[in-house]
């Protein structure tokens, strides 16, 4: 498959933010494509319930990724999902997006919106348990933990009410934070607190995890004391926040610590005609519904920057 | 019911007659949730690409999908999907929980050859 095409807009991301970003494009009859690496809706697909989005009372992240991808294309958006994106070239006027395959896509501008993904450990042993007693996601392999002890790794909200809802499956839940205190809203942590079958290691983070075909056990290291335990284990569920999927825009978009990017308030980046969107982006709360709202204002913007191009 | 574009195996009949008419065959086991949702979505990309492997989906709660849930290679799993790659009948990889593209596809690469 080779090729050649030129849009107004190129929308790296098929998440809330993108997905958003090429309604308004599209539905402003500007010829708008969305590549996305992995599957179209990002994180948002990876939520089974969706209970705060306005005017939606109860959706699966996969319902609403799918009717936001439908939207789009009812505007005339085009969709590519799960794509391998081989170089970016946004300096100049005429932006290029090259994938696998030796297709080349150009547009007169680009919105950013890659999205983040779940922070992993990065121990040894990881990689090669994940499935087989390490899991992200307690929705999905909370039942294979019935009757087992597990741990709970994170401080934050994710952490505390995962860990209250893995009781219903596993007999005993500890929570490990690295930290002597929790981030997360005060009715999660007394949720945590208050029941009697979650524990807490505070100031304390596994260092390795040990099995073959399963996970046995986990080194524990006291960051207070600097004693390391090993103890047995059947399940660790880790929920310790995202990282930006910046990785390849450094050293081309202004970046600040986290990797997250640097935007104005129009969404606009360091470089002309490059807008970023989404929980890439430098920001305090990162939310479906923040999502959107930047995916609006990056789209309105670079029709802007379209129009005055012209 | 699982809501993708992939072959759906729903009985044991259709699992036997899958691999019985098929050299290769790649059958994700799983549910409509935030861990397979990906997976299904790389393999209904990557259908054109390897048209000598037979892609399908089979509900995890199905009781027939006991065929894959006991299989010896899946013993030690605590994540679905169970992703399960057969060649001439016979398991030849099986993965748990979700994979990324690069994943899958260095799977069926070394399986199952690229056409």
């Amino acid at each position: 498959m080779t090729g050649e095409a030129h849009f107004d807009t190129i929308v790296l991301g098929g998440g809330p933010a993108g997905l958003t970003a090429a309604i308004y494009l599209a539905r402003a009859k500007l010829k708008t494509l969305v590549i996305n690496e992995g599957t179209v809706g990002g994180q948002m697909i990876l939520t089974h319930e969706i209970a705060n989005y306005p005017g939606v009372e109860k959706t699966s992240g996969y319902a609403l990724s799918m009717t936001m991808k439908k939207q789009a294309e009812s505007f005339g958006a085009e969709v590519l999902a799960n794509k391998t994106v081989l170089s970016v070239d946004i300096e100049g006027d005429v932006k290029k997006v090259i994938l696998e395959g030796d297709v080349t896509y150009t547009a007169k501008s680009i919105i950013v919106a890659p999205g983040g993904r779940s922070r992993t450990l990065g121990v040894p042993g990881e990689d090669a348990l994940k499935g087989k007693g390490i899991s992200y996601c307690a929705t999905c392999d909370g039942d294979f933990f019935t009757d087992k002890e597990i741990i709970v790794v994170g401080g934050g909200n994710s952490a505390l009410e995962e860990a209250v809802s893995l009781t219903k499956y596993a007999k005993r839940v500890t929570v490990v934070h690295k930290l002597d205190h929790f981030e997360a809203h005060k009715h999660a942590v007394e949720e945590a607190k208050g029941h009697p079958r979650v524990d807490f290691m505070m100031e304390s983070v596994i260092t390795e995890f040990h099995g073959n075909d399963r996970l046995e056990s986990v080194d524990i290291k006291d960051l207070h004391t600097g004693n390391t335990l090993n103890r047995k284990i059947d399940g660790v569920f880790v929920f310790i926040g995202y990282v930006p999927n910046t990785e390849s825009f450094k050293g081309m978009l202004d970046l600040n610590q986290a990797g997250e990017i640097m935007v104005t308030e129009g969404m606009a980046t360091n470089i002309p005609g490059v807008f970023a969107a989404g929980d890439s982006t430098a920001k305090r709360f990162r939310q479906i519904t923040t999502a959107v709202a930047d995916g609006t204002i990056a789209a309105l913007s670079a029709a802007e920057y379209v129009e005055r191009s012209h | 019911m699982l809501y993708t574009n992939l072959h759906h195996i729903e009985s044991l009949d259709e699992h036997k007659k899958v691999l019985a008419e098929n050299e290769n065959v790649m059958v994700i086991c799983g549910r409509m949730g935030p861990m397979c949702i990906p997976v299904y979505g790389i393999a209904e990309e990557l259908e054109d690409v390897y048209p000598h492997v037979k892609f399908c989906d089979f509900e995890f709660d199905n009781p027939a999908a006991d065929v894959i849930r006991a299989l010896p290679e899946v013993q030690g799993f605590m994540g679905i999907p169970f992703t399960i790659y057969y060649k001439n009948g016979k398991v030849v990889k099986a993965t748990s929980s979700i994979q990324s593209k690069a994943e899958v596809t260095a799977i069926l690469d070394a399986e199952f050859g690229k056409k």
